[in-house]
């Protein structure tokens, strides 16, 4: 076994792959520079990240995979799952030594496991579609931020860019420090230097909100326990659709 | 200013939440105006109440003033109760409103009858028109039809609105007739029939001209109230799949009867609403639309009603075990699907992965399916020997005493009412 050292990187990952073919390396184990404790015995090899051989291993890889299955890749590279680097890896592998239609093997760890990575992800972005709560600022943009568990972001500008198509909005991950900023022509990822302070959980402060802000929460607030039906009780399948983890995002979860 | 908009809100969400249709998916409404919203894709639930239901649209009455008195409604006009009705401005302001905020797909919009059944209807057709042209909103609007109203004006409501719906309310003719004494089914299935043909009639169009407009892209659904009234599951999933047949719905929605009078032909205040029932039916509509079962197979007269403590698939393979165990590695694709414990995802993995190698044990466990129920009705590479077959009620006992289920506590409290 050999021990690959990456920079964490998409483009690091793929790189590995290309170098698991150039030095005929039989099993690699994967890991991020970060989380790798240095060994006496076994320095590991360091990957440097290189455009084109991960150019030429997507390249490799498009070949044999279907759309849907590249967009499976990235969302488990997105999962940010140090166990998830390794099945990409050996993924990758075995797709490029089969011949194509091999992704279907989901009796295969590593595709099932991508497939089941790919799955998650997939459930935390469609997530944010849905618990994104807007609010509009005094200048009209509408701002969110959100902490999701995966690193969803980069898979969010399409849904938001065509739904609202004619208001300014910011959606900020509060983890991982960087947002999505659509300025009515474009989505571009920025970075703030200071994200908003909050006043209460989910709200910006008041001076900051266009004056019927409070009033649009509130209705909000009103139709979430209106439309609730008491007799019907049920907590638990409640909080199996809403994990208490989102609740603070929430503001029909303010009132 | 503010307290009346919020008790206005407040009044006529409370009175539409009885409807339980929540869908804001299956349209094909894309934002290509540069305006708002988009109802292309899948549906988004953009919350869930705590009785667990989906909030995925701004769900309200136009009125809550009612000139019928359907027993089982609470807006029926002897009901003593505060009224209210929205402006058009109003309407179209809250859900623009939330829209922007992401907190809806949508409108669902409904309401009491004013006057008369065109009043109401206009009023209707008039928010969807305002939404749509001068707000340039392309979101999901599902617009429920006002019986009696004129086709005309359905015909215009449906350019504009995604879905529409209109509820038989009682399975049966003569337990709608018990408890509602002016309505029918058939004036509901008029209104259904004339949208379903207008569908078609725009989709005929549409293959020679492109310009056509949208006609209700989304289709029609429909709402059968359950245990106000004494009819069996049978019937029940009778009269659904005939609707389904007759009328191409896209849904059927099943509504667990939550008691909110005194009258005498309705179950007591305060009796739980029939919630598991509700369920299994809903499993049953499942098996239809999605698992290739005919409704016979799963009702009929030696069966009427389904059972609590298992649900109907597991049921039908309990009571046709002769056409068990089925070989994981050889059996066709729509077999697979009947097994208990196999879902369509899981079903289309397994049809995927055998072709690579047989499938094992421990594949089929990392695949996903129910394991522990589906392992007494399948065979896989390493099944183990089993000297004698099983008989129905011992297989259903160890499935039950290994599961975890809700129902189990209690599964007798619901099918007594009858």
């Amino acid at each position: 076994m050999e021990l690959y050292i990456f920079d964490g990187s998409l483009e690091g990952l793929l790189t590995a792959v290309f170098e698991c073919y150039r030095r005929k390396s039989a099993i690699v184990k994967l890991v991020t520079e970060d989380r790798h404790v240095p060994d006496v015995f076994d320095s590991g090899y360091h990957v440097v990240s290189d455009r084109e051989k991960g150019k030429r291993v997507w390249k490799g890889l498009c070949a044999k995979l279907g759309k849907d299955w590249q967009l499976r890749f990235y969302k488990t590279y997105l999962s940010e799952q140090p166990e998830a680097f390794q099945h990409l890896l050996n993924f990758a592998r075995y797709i490029i030594d089969q011949p194509a239609g091999a992704s279907e093997n989901f009796a295969h760890s590593d595709v099932l496991a991508v497939s089941q990575t790919a799955q998650k992800v997939h459930r935390e972005k469609h997530r944010m579609e849905a618990f994104v709560r807007f609010q509009k600022t005094g200048d009209g943009i509408y701002y969110a931020h959100i902490e999701p568990d995966f690193d969803v972001l980069p898979l969010l500008p399409e849904h938001f860019q065509n739904r609202y198509a004619d208001q300014r909005w910011i959606i900020y991950d509060l983890k991982r420090k960087y947002g999505l900023y659509y300025d009515l022509e474009k989505t571009e990822e920025i970075e703030l230097d200071e994200a908003p302070q909050m006043s209460i959980i989910n709200a910006l402060p008041s001076n900051l909100l266009d004056p019927k802000e409070e009033l649009f929460t509130l209705l909000w607030q009103d139709y979430f326990k209106n439309t609730n039906i008491k007799a019907r009780k049920n907590i638990r399948l409640h909080v199996r659709h809403v994990p208490r983890r989102y609740w603070k995002y929430l503001s029909e979860k303010q009132g | 200013m503010y307290e009346r908009i919020r008790e206005k809100l407040g009044i006529l969400a409370d009175a539409a939440k009885y409807d339980v249709s929540c869908s804001s998916s299956g349209s094909n409404r894309k934002n290509e105006n540069k305006g708002i919203g988009d109802a292309e894709g899948t549906g988004i639930c953009h919350t869930y109440t705590e009785d667990g239901r989906c909030v995925s649209l701004l769900k309200i009455l136009l009125t809550n003033h009612c000139i019928y008195d359907c027993a089982f409604c609470v807006s029926r006009r002897s009901n003593d109760i505060k009224r209210a009705a929205f402006t058009v401005d109003e309407v179209v302001e809250l859900t623009m409103n939330f829209y922007r905020r992401n907190y809806i797909e949508g409108l669902f919009l409904s309401s009491g009858i004013f006057k008369d059944a065109d009043y109401t209807m206009e009023r209707l057709v008039c928010i969807v028109k305002k939404l749509r042209q001068e707000e340039r909103f392309n979101g999901y609007i599902h617009l429920k039809t006002i019986p009696g109203a004129s086709d005309e004006l359905l015909r215009e409501a449906g350019l504009f609105a995604d879905r529409m719906s209109i509820n038989l309310e009682m399975p049966t003719e003569t337990g709608l007739k018990l408890l509602a004494p002016e309505k029918s089914h058939a004036e509901v299935k008029k209104p259904l029939k004339y949208i379903q043909n207008s569908i078609t009639q725009f989709e005929n169009e549409k293959a020679l001209i492109k310009s056509v407009p949208r006609f209700v892209p989304a289709g029609q659904s429909t709402q059968i109230v359950v245990g106000a009234t004494p009819e069996t599951d049978k019937e029940i999933m009778h009269t659904a799949h005939a609707f389904y047949q007759n009328f191409s719905l896209k849904r059927v929605y099943y509504s667990g009867y939550i008691p909110i009078s005194n009258d005498s032909r309705l179950p007591v205040i305060g009796s739980q609403p029939p919630l598991i029932r509700e369920n299994r039916l809903y499993q049953a509509d499942w098996l239809m639309r999605f698992y290739g079962f005919k409704v016979q197979e799963i009702l009929n007269d030696v069966h009427p009603n389904l059972e609590a403590d298992v649900d109907p698939k597991l049921s039908w393979a309990l009571r046709n075990l002769d056409q068990f165990p089925v070989d994981i590695n050889t059996a066709d694709y729509y077999m697979i699907l009947r097994v208990p414990g196999i879902g369509v995802a899981s079903a289309l993995k397994i049809v995927q992965a055998r072709k690579f190698n047989r499938l094992y044990e421990s594949h089929l466990r990392k695949l996903g399916i129910a394991f522990r129920k589906a392992r007494h009705f399948i065979r896989y590479a390493d099944s183990p020997m089993q000297l004698k077959e099983f008989e129905a009620g011992h297989i259903k006992g160890l499935i039950l005493s290994e599961s975890k289920s809700k129902y189990q506590k209690n599964p007798d409290n619901q099918l007594s009412i009858f």
